[in-house]
């Protein structure tokens, strides 16, 4: 399977995303650069809304996550409830 | 602290289609083909406008909340940075010259990327890309605006920048980057989309904007870098609308497919071309590395667009066939870029220097196959020119590629010490190329790249001398005539940076920033 990863600023918003992406994703790797995490998964990887909202004690919108995004690859598919990046092959 | 969430009456997907496909509707007076003039020429077929979908789902009501969001944290943080000196706080004072290699070339673009979105979106029938095309037109003013906003600091106190769009338009190697985007521009709407959504967005955007922004971060310029990630944080989405794009245009026909392959192997190595710039920006002007170019292209194109086409490989669609000779060029094109630079220093807007023993030693152990043979000896023979005062400024023009505009400065794939020379006959004239690449984009569209506006070409038509130059007087220096055309000042805006103006003034103000005087 081919790598997909999402890179988020690094900031107070992203600490506790990344922990729920963490928890949610046993293949996640987090690769840490000037400013910036980096995090791969191995073909797959999912932002569950969920495991935020119970991280942060509030509800949680995922199109917050527009604010701190920085790049990412694979292909997206967002809900309510999930963001999913994939590759096909 | 407690941030409510609104509840939402419609889920993210009826929402999406409400706000988007709900608001559209058919014309009963006009014909179709009228109002869409531009949708059939490219030979693209579309059959069903309502495939598309945002895979952000993202609606026009929530994209001015977050990006309302977006702009008041930049600013607060430009404010913060000019508030405090921040320019003082970056590594040393060659730093500068990335910005203004920014300012110059990237900033003008993102202007033109607004402009190309408005044009695209226009153009589609379907309400999906139109929605998409229009935010991302609205992210590209951004990006210009709040890059000329934060870099305007800079001008303040460094020089090069201060009028960066009319040089944008005239100094020879910025005629790369616009021509770039004018030829993406002036193609049909589809191929624009692939262009700069697919093969620039997707493919080389992380090149471009991940080695500045992350370098602006480790030289400790929080301007920078605060506008790069804010304008970053846009790219996400272009990126996946550049995807979406490629994957609906080709579900939706099989013979869009070959079109498409065609657009993509043009586009990647149009982007590539010009990504030479970055290369050299990130394993020379840098004072503070990030990664290499190599390291960066392995990492981003090889690895990451070998996944991408992996993926579209369901599609028929392949690698494009210019990664092979990119590949072979890794270890040669940022030296040979800045080996220019450093050659034409007298006729850019930026500094140029020689790298010093420890950089030497980083370009030797990065590079391994290539700097030790063929670049040292070379930096090392015009550093000792310098010592002497024999300081080496080119002053003869250098020939062109037709296609990508570089000087003819890159060598036979696999033989680095040769030069590579192509060229076309074509009603009469000669044309000239740097690698077979540019040679076949040419020979598809022969009647779009005579048009070219070669620096080189204008400069010896007498057409880059300010209104009223007379070259026949005696003692006529065309090179001065050039810079005032430029609007750059000889001895202030140009030459090493050794005895720059920049580098005294920051020498001094860092001292008046840490002690008494
Ligand atoms: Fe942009
Ligand atoms: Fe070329």
């Amino acid at each position: 399977m081919s790598t997909v990863f999402l890179a988020l600023q690094t900031n107070e918003d992203t600490r506790p995303i990344i922990e729920a992406i963490l928890q949610d994703n046993p293949s996640a790797v987090v690769d840490e650069q000037p400013a910036m995490v980096k995090i791969n998964a191995d073909g797959r990887l999912v932002v569950r809304r969920e495991t935020i909202e119970e991280l942060i004690g509030r509800d949680y919108d995922l199109q917050e996550l527009q604010v701190n995004m920085i790049t990412m690859s694979g292909n997206l598919d967002q809900t309510d409830d999930e963001i999913t990046l994939f590759w096909k092959s | 602290m407690d941030m409510q969430v609104a509840k939402k009456k419609l889920g993210l997907k009826e929402r999406y289609a409400v706000m988007t496909r709900g608001l559209d509707w058919t014309p009963s007076y006009q014909k179709m083909e009228d109002i869409y003039p531009y949708i059939a020429y490219e030979g693209i077929k579309i059959h069903d406008w309502d495939k598309w979908e945002d895979p952000f789902r993202l609606t026009m009501d929530a994209y001015w909340k977050y990006q309302a969001e977006k702009e008041r944290k930049l600013y607060a943080i430009i404010d913060a940075f000019n508030q405090n000196n921040g320019h003082l706080n970056v590594t040393d004072a060659r730093y500068v010259n990335t910005v203004k290699l920014f300012i110059s070339g990237i900033s003008p673009l993102e202007y033109v990327a607004h402009r190309g979105f408005a044009h695209a979106g226009r153009a589609f029938p379907g309400p999906g890309p139109r929605v998409a095309c229009l935010m991302q037109s609205l992210d590209e003013i951004r990006h210009a605006q709040t890059q000329v906003h934060s870099i305007s600091n800079y001008n303040k106190y460094y020089n090069g920048m201060h009028d960066f769009h009319h040089m944008h338009d005239r100094v020879w190697f910025l005629s790369v980057p616009k021509s770039f985007f004018d030829d993406a521009i002036t193609a049909g709407p589809f191929e624009f989309m692939v262009s700069i959504g697919f093969s620039f967005e997707y493919v080389l955007t992380n090149l471009l904007f991940v080695p500045f922004v992350s370098g602006a971060a480790y030289n400790g310029d929080m301007g920078t870098m605060t506008f790069g990630f804010s304008a970053q944080s846009d790219e996400a989405r272009h990126m996946t609308l550049g995807l979406e794009v490629i994957k609906f245009i080709l579900e939706q026909d099989p013979a869009n497919v070959p079109i498409v392959q065609r657009w993509i192997d043009k586009w990647t190595w149009r982007g590539y071309r010009v990504l030479t710039l970055v290369a050299m920006m990130m394993d020379y002007m840098l004072p503070k590395r990030t990664m290499s170019w190599k390291e960066a292209w392995e990492v981003y194109f090889e690895e990451n667009g070998g996944a991408l086409f992996k993926d579209l490989a369901r599609y028929g669609i392949t690698m494009p066939k210019c990664a092979e000779q990119i590949a072979l060029e890794k270890d040669h094109l940022s030296h040979q870029a800045w080996s220019t630079f450093y050659n034409y220093a007298a006729a850019a807007n930026f500094h140029t220097w020689m790298p010093d023993e420890d950089e030497m030693a980083w370009l030797s152990s990065k590079y391994p196959e290539s700097f030790d043979k063929l670049y040292r000896p070379r930096y090392e023979f015009w550093r000792e020119q310098a010592a002497k005062g024999n300081r080496f400024y080119n002053k003869t023009l250098p020939m062109l590629c037709q296609t990508c505009q570089i000087p003819m400065i890159f060598t036979e794939p696999g033989d680095a010490t040769k030069i590579c020379y192509r060229e076309v006959d074509y009603k009469g004239d000669k044309y000239h190329f740097c690698s077979d690449h540019c040679k076949e984009i040419f020979e598809h569209e022969p009647e779009k790249y005579v048009q070219a506006w070669l620096p080189v070409h204008q400069i010896y038509q007498g057409n880059c001398f300010p209104e009223g130059t007379d070259p026949t007087v005696e003692g006529f220096d065309p090179l001065a005539a050039v810079l005032k055309y430029y609007n750059l000042e000889h001895g202030r805006d140009n030459l090493d940076f050794d005895i720059s103006e920049d580098k005294k003034n920051f020498a001094e103000w860092r001292g008046q920033a840490t002690k008494n005087i």
